[in-house]
């Protein structure tokens, strides 16, 4: 089978597909570490499935696996659900058809389709770019997430060093937002009362508590002095 | 463990309710600009917590132990721009194989 596709169409295609495929390992590194923290392979797949939102569900998971309560879990995962509220209102104006299709589409404004659908430059590339990453993305994210939590229940945790597996991915979500001084304060800050709070608050808690480190975005023109 | 599905349920509908909330709700509405700005460091400042909170304590102790090596190599690898399961990977092996030798 030979696919034909406008040359105007392509590089879209492209980068979106390539995106997905290394979103994919992040879903069977997901999947493995979730499992270790104590999920079902049905818990795992309905989360990857239904919430739809990789930070999120990592720290939920990592917040579980280190003894924290499902309030503190849901609560670290809600807040890195808060910014994709953020991208809704930013891809809004893109979408003029029905509510249906918006409610559709509105369970795919993640960071990566947000990214991809405002590089492009004109209303249909604009569509293109959004509907093939979801597409895409949301496939290969809940295939990793199945092969990874299948081969994770052979896994034991501590003895992989799986506790730290979650740290390092989180390393390389975090890379990107080091890029503007603000972002490299708000994780630093973030950071440090997340250690100097832990032996006050109950376990999970901390996390939260870092949360307090983006009033930093309060002053403005820092956002612009990106190194 | 702590784990239930009602994390899985609960995390689900909040996360879809946030993305509807801006998409479908506020609609075009533009969000004050120091609200979005804050908003967008939420990423940095909870994955940074994650990253030092999970290395340096354990339970409501503060600690350093073989994990720490294993974020060392995390940094160094990312930095080099390795990919993520690379990344992973060699940390979680370093950690491990301390764990075994201490």
């Amino acid at each position: 089978m030979k696919l034909r596709i406008e040359p105007e169409v392509r590089p879209v295609v492209t980068s979106a597909l390539a995106l997905s495929g290394a979103v994919g390992v992040f879903a069977l590194a997901f999947g493995v570490l979730a499992v270790g923290a104590g999920a079902s392979v049905s818990q795992t797949c309905a989360l990857s499935f239904f919430a739809f939102t990789g930070a999120s569900q990592m720290s939920a998971m990592s917040i579980i696996s280190t003894g924290g309560t499902v309030s503190a879990a849901l609560g670290s995962g809600l807040l890195l659900a808060a910014r994709n509220g953020v991208y809704g209102l930013a891809l809004s104006p893109y979408f003029g058809e029905s509510l249906g299709k918006r409610l559709l589409a509105a369970h795919f404004v993640i960071d990566e389709t947000t990214a991809m659908m405002t590089a492009q430059t004109n209303p249909r590339l604009q569509k293109i770019a959004f509907w093939t990453t979801a597409i895409a993305l949301f496939s290969l994210w809940n295939l990793g997430t199945l092969i990874g939590a299948v081969l994770g229940g052979s896994i034991d945790p501590q003895t992989y060093g799986l506790d730290v597996g979650f740290t390092a991915a989180y390393i390389t979500m975090l890379v990107p937002h080091l890029r503007t001084k603000n972002g490299r304060i708000a994780a630093a800050c973030g950071g440090l009362l997340s250690v100097a709070l832990a032996p006050f608050l109950p376990v999970g808690l901390p996390i939260l508590a870092s949360g307090l480190a983006i009033f930093i975005g309060v002053t403005p023109q820092r956002a612009q002095a990106s190194a | 463990m702590n784990m239930s599905w009602t994390l899985v349920i609960w995390l689900s509908i909040g996360a879809y309710a946030f993305k509807m909330l801006g998409f479908v709700v506020v609609g075009s509405r533009a969000l004050p600009d120091v609200l979005s700005r804050c908003l967008m460091l939420i990423p940095a400042a909870l994955l940074g917590a994650m990253v030092l909170n999970g290395t340096f304590t354990d339970a409501q102790s503060i600690v350093i132990d073989e994990r720490a090596v294993g974020l060392l190599v995390a940094v160094i690898a990312a930095w080099r721009k390795l990919p993520l399961i690379v990344v992973v990977v060699l940390a979680a092996t370093t950690t491990a194989l301390l764990r075994t030798v201490s």
